[in-house]
């Protein structure tokens, strides 16, 4: 081996030597914050439950996991569905959803909005769209809360406006949790649309006029496939918080309407079953897992649509 | 359909841009113009020149300020673009990218809701057309610039539109496949039958494939005629010098009859020359002859001399510069088949023959 070869090896090992040294932190935290919390939550899920809360360490149970979908019944011991969750969890998703698409369609018309502005002004709309990330969720919420009390805003204008007598009830129904959710998510739908739809260029949607499409045709078949991966990141990005949505229900839908994240604040408080509840959260962990994957795959099938 | 009928008849069209604050940008200043059937027509100007607007105007695009635009005969200038029997060849192509080649030339037909087999009869009638028939089934991503012209023109002309309008397609080609592509569209429009009108700002473009040509400058059209006559008779200094090359020459008219007018030269000398249509303009006059209608000549013969400046040899012709005895640059294009031609060098005097009836009085 020649003096120019070694000393280039040298240097490469340093290199990769340096490398491990210099990513070291960023995996330490990530090992730290992110893997070894949720490696802790796994296995208490499949511990035994403490009597006052926590586990008891180092004895294993299917326990939480069972319980997740089944239930036990107190009197002949035979074993059913778990209805209660099966049902949270359902609704869950279902709520998860509706918000999604609600955001989804009074995204869309905000994105396309600010998209054809100027872009001074274009500027100002995205700013405005984030203002609300500056204040807690919790406060948020607390302010949807004054929107639809039966002395809120809504009830208070329809009152006074006639259209109703009494105010309606609101507050504590789902429709509560979707004023609440649609609210916090917008921003989370918004933004990523706006970037598809910025992207887009303007002379393919003059080409679909040209062809002979009216509007809507337009709408369909030029503008949405084009920004179809905007939809797709603002989809996931609301449905996923959604899904373990904790605040908004609490606050809005009172005690009755639970959802997961009621559901798995419920075992560690007052319900004292750690690992159910951290069989909950690693269940929640795979269905926004699920949602992840066909997100990616959506992605990378469409990404090589773009440029000429 | 009257064969008759024109194509497009533009009259009196407007169009203000209203710019940030209180400006207003004139794109097009009071334009008419009259396209024929079954005709290759130019917009040729230079940038900024209202080319683009008037073609976006007759797509539908961009609305009027003023003005109609007839089809023919039926006033379209309000109508949404989707209502037009008119398709546009995009500047940069626009195909869809979230299509195949196949599905771009058949969106226009699927839009104005053509039953399924006659539009892939219709398609595969389109990719035969522009040669493409291999190529049906890839993305528009995965062709080279030269195909997605072509994909642009077939779907452009799937739904066999009464005109097509074609908004600078070669520009983004280089030059070799240019060439190509202005002699495939002239054998497109031929095969079609189809009204073509082309924007560009390319003289020699213009002047090779269209029928006729309006020469646009400052939201105005300055004159509209075959290539030939805008050639030889251009009716300002900027259309003559817009296209080819020319050479200027001040003078002032001592007599005219019978559309010819002895012009005293600035330079020194008399010459007879052709008076515009519109008769002759007030006071001192400029003169164009084109650089090939001039020959070179021993000193103290022909109608002017000069000094030679510089010659460029361009192969098939050289050009020589001349200095004028008044100062006026001139340039002389000799061709350089052998035995013609005056061999002179830099410095030599020499006089310049101009042939009769080429010289041509412009209006300003």
């Amino acid at each position: 081996m020649s003096d120019a070869t070694r000393i280039a090896e040298n240097a490469r090992r340093a290199d990769i030597r340096n490398r491990w040294w210099l990513t070291a932190p960023a995996l330490f935290i990530l090992f730290v914050a992110a893997i070894g919390p949720l490696l802790v939550v796994l296995l208490y899920s499949f511990m035994l439950k403490g009597d006052f809360g926590d586990v008891k360490y180092g004895q294993f149970s299917l326990d939480g996991w069972f319980s997740v979908f089944f239930e036990r019944d107190i009197f002949d011991d035979t074993v059913g569905i778990a209805e209660a969750h099966v049902s949270i969890l359902w609704r869950s998703v279902k709520l998860s959803l509706i918000t999604t698409l609600l955001t989804l369609f009074i995204g869309f018309p905000t994105a396309y909005y600010i998209s054809i502005q100027e872009p001074r002004r274009r500027d100002l709309l995205v700013f405005m769209v984030t203002i609300p990330f500056w204040t807690n969720i919790l406060i948020r919420t607390f302010a949807m809360q004054e929107v639809v009390r039966n002395e809120g805003v809504i009830n208070t204008l329809l009152v006074w406006s006639g259209i109703v007598d009494r105010p309606i009830q609101i507050m504590y129904t789902d429709w509560a949790i979707f004023f609440g959710m649609v609210y916090v998510y917008l921003p989370l739908m918004v933004l990523p649309l706006y970037a598809s739809m910025e992207k887009i260029d303007f002379r393919l949607v003059e080409a679909g006029y040209d062809l002979y499409a009216g509007r809507f045709q337009v709408l369909r078949r030029v503008i949405i496939p084009l920004v179809k991966p905007g939809i797709v990141a603002g989809s996931i990005l609301v449905f996923i918080p959604s899904l373990g949505a904790y605040v908004t229900p609490r606050v809005l839908g009172g005690g009755k309407n639970l959802m997961l994240g009621n559901l798995i604040d419920l075992q560690f408080g007052q319900g004292k079953n750690w690992p159910l509840g951290s069989a909950l959260s690693i269940t929640l962990l795979v269905i926004v897992t699920v949602a992840l994957l066909f997100y990616v795959r959506n992605a990378s099938k469409s990404g090589g649509g773009h440029g000429h | 359909m009257a064969s008759t009928a024109n194509a497009i008849d533009a009259r009196g069209v407007s169009k203000v841009f209203k710019g940030a604050g209180q400006d207003e940008v004139r794109a097009l200043d009071n334009v008419s113009v009259t396209i024929r059937e079954n005709e290759f027509f130019t917009l040729l100007g230079p940038s900024g020149c209202g080319k683009t607007t008037l073609l976006r105007l007759i797509a539908g695009f961009d609305f009027p300020t003023e003005g109609e635009i007839l089809l023919h005969g039926e006033n379209i200038a309000l109508l949404p673009p989707y209502k037009r029997p008119v398709n546009t060849v995009f500047q940069n192509y626009a195909l869809f990218p979230h299509m195949t080649v196949g599905q771009n030339i058949a969106f226009g037909l699927e839009m104005l809701g053509k039953p399924k087999d006659e539009i892939a009869a219709r398609v595969s009638e389109m990719l035969k057309l522009v040669r493409m028939e291999e190529l049906k089934d890839r993305r528009t991503s995965q062709i080279s610039g030269g195909q997605q012209q072509r994909v642009a023109l077939a779907r452009a002309l799937a739904p066999r539109p009464k005109v097509l309008l074609l908004d600078e397609p070669l520009s983004a080609l280089d030059y070799k496949l240019r060439k190509d592509m202005q002699i495939e569209l002239k054998r497109l429009q031929h095969d079609t039958g189809i009204t073509f009108i082309f924007v560009t700002h390319d003289q020699e473009e213009a002047l090779t494939m269209s029928d006729r040509i309006a020469v646009m400058s400052k939201g105005k059209i300055l004159q509209v005629g075959s290539p030939h006559d805008i050639y030889v008779r251009p009716v300002d200094h900027f259309v003559a010098n817009f296209i080819g090359e020319t050479n200027f020459l001040k003078g002032k008219v001592i007599s005219s009859k019978g559309g010819k007018a002895t012009v005293e030269l600035a330079p020194g000398g008399t010459l007879l020359a052709d008076v515009p249509e519109a008769g002759l303009p007030k006071g001192e006059i400029s003169l164009v002859v084109r650089p090939e209608n001039a020959t070179l000549v021993k000193p103290g013969k022909g109608d002017l001399s000069g000094t030679v400046e510089t010659i460029v040899y361009f192969g098939t012709d050289t050009h020589v510069h001349l200095k004028l005895t008044d100062g006026t640059a001139f340039m002389v294009r000799q061709q350089n088949a052998a035995g013609s031609g005056v061999d002179v060098k830099t410095g030599d005097k020499a006089g310049i023959a101009i042939a009769a009836g080429t010289p041509r009085i412009l209006m300003d």
